[in-house]
């Protein structure tokens, strides 16, 4: 065994990418030779990603015919918290900003759709997710603009405690506004329609949360992969040195935190309607951290890692508090924590190589560049 | 009249003045070196010219236009250009995509969503590479380079976008001699079509090629003039030999 060892030590030892590898091969051959499996794969030039996310999405498409009923429900949340957790991932995973106050787009719309349906008993899907998600994209149109459009660049401090406070404000009025439910919220929220349809919590409704999120990944996708994926890259890893170059970075950021106010108002008036009421915890401090969980957990600047992190946080969550009803948020904190202190890239890391996670920008026309003699 | 003209320029930190009433011209495909011992204010004036610092006093004007109060971004957009003294290129993009992210930074934001400027930027972006000799690592991440080659790197980024004005805060810090030679060679052709000024220790490496010198000395202008004048001025020697 020694010999073995040493020989493999050695192959690492040359490999100057990655020291931690050497720690992991005293925990075990075996996730060695995954982790070599890997390398090689991504040597091969062969990508990691579009088999996670297949893979994803087949296991997302069969859920509900594996899944017991109530736990299809469960499902749907899941997936409606994973479309709100990539609007996170958009502003800080891929452009720098830390939104410390997602939910208030989240929750606002949320309430908006919530009152459609009890004071004008509008609940046709075709009006109130649109209602929705322009209800988010203009509360982040307007606190982005007020955070991030000054003349000089604002502070990771400064919006983070702005986004912060926002959600807190909108927290405390929607706890103290009679109109909004105060404490209770507004509950028995009219089921959403389609024409004579009624959208109740059941697989239907899940196939419509899980046709939007892969419609909305593909879109976020496209975004992230385009050329103003690179300037968002750009944003993201040196602000100072692409306003040098003369971008416009204050109005590129107010731009993605836009796109993600408006898909967290898509994810919030989803997600009042499958729940059925909406509460002030809704545009809270703790749905705003939740987000943030999700995708660090998952692995930031990934678009399959925040669903993948929002999957397994609420997933173990859910057994953790059926299995170890007293202790398990203790249990769910500690794991937390040794995900982002071990794997600050998160989950997502064990699979996926730096390289391929950068990734390349515009890449359609590269391929076309390559083919033409 | 003038690329760049700085004049009466004051910088007081605090207690500390860091520049004097410094001045400076640069006339079009001109190389000026700015020089003096450390702590004469060279970097300050570098910053205030490209608006990582702003004046306390005075005025810097750019192509006839009072730029005083311009943001970085409106500097570059108005043709100036800067290569950071610390280098700054972005060490997990590529080599290729380093270079992409500066040469659309005036594309518009539809042609940036759709690619659309990618296929037409193509060619400059190689070209760029082969110029500074990094074609062949052109799908590397910049954080590979050794950092010489970073310097490189960022000396094309930072002519990428075409600037009349190209403002070098010691762009050979760090590189072996070889790398000094190598980089003198890559900033002559640039001389057609843009001006620069450098901040450099090296004095050989100024020498060889700037037009013109500024020395300065506790914030303020001791002597400008050609590299041979400067070369024959006692009071710059002084400076020189008081302080070796």
């Amino acid at each position: 065994m020694p010999k073995s060892m040493s020989v493999t030590r050695e192959a690492i030892a040359g490999d100057e990418a990655d020291e931690a590898t050497a720690e992991r091969v005293a925990a075990g051959q075996v996730k060695e030779l995954v982790k070599q499996h890997v390398k090689e794969h991504v040597k091969a030039g062969r990508k990691v990603l579009p088999i996670v996310e297949g893979a994803a999405l087949v296991a997302a498409l069969a859920a509900p015919l594996l899944l017991q009923d109530y736990l299809t429900v469960f499902a749907t949340r899941v997936i409606i918290l994973a479309l709100f957790a990539l609007s996170f991932d958009l502003v800080w995973g891929y452009a720098g900003i830390m939104s410390f106050g997602q939910a208030l787009f989240f929750g606002s719309a949320g309430y908006g759709v919530a009152l459609l349906a009890r004071d004008l008993d509008i609940t046709n899907i075709f009006l109130v997710l649109p209602a929705g998600t322009l209800i988010g994209l203009t509360f982040a149109l307007l606190l982005g603009g007020f955070l991030l459009l000054g003349r000089h660049p604002s502070s990771v401090i400064f919006v983070s405690l702005g986004t912060l406070t926002g959600s807190y404000a909108a927290d405390r009025l929607a706890r103290g506004w009679y109109y909004l439910g105060g404490q209770n919220g507004i509950p028995s929220i009219a089921p959403m329609t389609a024409g004579g349809y009624e959208f109740s919590e059941g697989p239907a409704f899940y196939y419509l949360v899980l046709g939007i999120l892969v419609v909305v990944y593909l879109l976020c996708r496209f975004l992230v992969r385009s050329q103003f994926g690179l300037a968002l890259a750009g944003l993201r890893e040196n602000e100072q040195r692409i306003a040098f170059f003369g971008y416009k970075a204050q109005h590129l950021k107010a731009i993605i935190f836009a796109i993600g106010g408006a898909i967290a108002g898509l994810a919030g008036s989803l997600y009042a309607f499958h729940e059925g009421f909406v509460w002030p915890n809704m545009v809270g401090v703790v749905v705003s951290t939740q987000v943030v969980l999700y995708v660090l957990f998952g692995g930031s600047g990934t678009l399959i890692g925040a669903v993948i992190g929002t999957v397994i946080v609420e997933g173990v969550s859910f057994w953790l508090s059926d299995n170890y009803r007293d202790i398990w948020p203790i249990i769910l904190g500690v794991l937390l924590l040794l995900v982002i202190l071990f794997r600050p890239l998160g989950l997502i890391s064990f699979v996926l190589g730096e390289r391929e996670r950068v990734g390349s920008f515009g890449a359609k026309v590269k391929e076309k560049q390559n083919a033409a003699p | 009249m003038p690329l760049l003209e700085a004049a009466g320029v004051s910088k007081i930190f605090g207690k500390l003045t860091a520049l004097d009433g410094a001045a400076l011209t640069v006339g079009e495909n001109e190389f000026h070196g700015l020089i003096g011992p450390n702590g004469s204010g060279k970097s300050t004036l570098m910053k205030c010219i490209a608006g990582a610092e702003v004046p306390t006093q005075g005025r810097v004007s750019f192509v006839n236009t009072d730029i005083t109060a311009f943001t970085p971004t409106e500097r570059a957009r108005a043709g100036m250009s800067l290569k950071f003294q610390i280098t700054s290129v972005l060490p997990s993009l590529t080599l290729y995509d380093n270079i992409l992210l500066a040469l659309q930074a005036q594309s518009s934001l539809l042609d940036l969503v759709f690619s659309r400027t990618r296929g037409a930027l193509h060619d400059q972006v190689m070209t760029m590479l082969t110029q500074f000799r990094l074609a062949d690592r052109a799908f590397e991440a910049a954080a590979a380079l050794s950092h010489g080659q970073q310097q490189w790197l960022e000396i094309a980024m930072a002519l990428a976008g075409k600037p009349k004005l190209l403002l070098l805060d010691e762009p050979t810090g760090g590189m072996s001699l070889e790398e000094r030679r190598v980089t003198g060679e890559l900033l002559q052709p640039i001389k057609k079509h843009c001006s620069l000024v450098i901040v450099e220790h090296d004095l050989d490496f100024i020498r060889d090629i700037c037009d013109r010198l500024t020395v300065l000395d506790q914030g303020k202008v001791l002597a400008s003039g050609t590299v041979s004048e400067i070369q024959a001025n006692q009071s710059v020697q002084e400076i020189y030999l008081r302080r070796a």
